[in-house]
């Protein structure tokens, strides 16, 4: 398979928003998880 | 149970690399348009599952008006967010397989402007959501997300019934397609349908907690603690 720019450029910007997406929840899910614990010791 | 969302993660993670070596190495190249047609592989299976998700969307948002289960709402909230996501992969990946095919990144075509219009209803039911602390939000964006989806089968059919220069769907709109290329093509929409179930299963989990936790804060706040914090949400 001969390498595209337009295709390579495609599938990046895909794995880019997803990851992007992921790495959002697993923020907020770090930031609930330490909610969670301040909770918990109070 | 405890090891099932990570055997999931491990199969899926599996499903799409297979799947991405179907679209750039095994599937033919296309004699009009060469590897470019590739992007066809994200493009069309990205905006399937966002149909479906917003389809899941519209039935859980009927279910909360009818039963006002807060299931259903965060159901609708979860599929909302992570149809928008792959939305947005259907809106980025098409004008980058526009600019070589048709010499352009983008035109107000029907197909086109109505994509874009119903992602904009989303991202509005999102901003709904996220900003407005009234006790009414869920039943407002419960309404906003039924208009939204009715929007739905027009962007899907307005390629059969108008002239566009987006072309005919692959599947059922009399346009014939290879058979190992279509092959390829439900591969990865499988691939990807497994990816959105993990990622709205995630999504679904942290927001349970998050209301959890939000619950956990008023309970506080109505005992009378000095240290509860105030105000909205810091979602983003």
């Amino acid at each position: 398979m001969t390498s595209n720019p337009y295709l390579f450029a495609a599938y990046a910007a895909t794995w880019i928003i997803h990851i992007a997406y992921l790495s959002t929840i697993m923020r907020r899910y770090a930031r609930l998880k330490r909610e969670v614990d301040e909770l918990n010791r109070k | 149970m405890k090891y099932l969302f990570p055997i999931l993660v491990i199969l899926t993670g599996i499903l799409l690399s297979y799947a991405l070596y179907q679209a750039l190495e095994v599937a033919p190249t296309d004699q009009q348009q060469g590897d470019v047609y590739r992007i066809i592989y994200y493009h069309v299976p990205s905006a399937w599952t966002a149909f479906l998700l917003f389809f899941v969307n519209f039935g859980a948002s009927i279910y909360y008006l009818i039963k006002r289960c807060e299931v259903a709402d965060i159901l609708a909230l979860t599929t909302a967010e992570v149809g928008v996501v792959f939305q947005t992969v259907n809106l980025v990946t098409g004008p980058i397989w526009a600019r070589p095919v048709w010499g352009i990144w983008w035109t107000w075509d029907l197909r086109l402007t109505s994509t874009l219009v119903l992602w904009l209803i989303y991202v509005s039911y999102l901003f709904l959501r996220r900003f407005s602390s009234s006790g009414e939000t869920p039943l407002l964006a419960a309404v906003l997300a039924i208009l939204g989806a009715l929007c739905v089968p027009f962007v899907y059919f307005s390629i059969w019934f108008f002239r566009t220069q987006h072309p005919q769907p692959v599947i059922g709109g009399g346009g014939s397609m290879d058979p190992r290329m279509l092959h390829t093509l439900l591969l990865n929409w499988l691939a990807f349908l497994c990816f959105a179930f993990l990622v709205c299963w995630s999504r679904f989990r942290l927001e349970k907690l998050q209301r959890e936790v939000d619950k956990a804060h008023a309970m506080r706040s109505l005992m009378g603690d000095p240290e509860e914090p105030q105000g909205a949400r810091d979602d983003f």
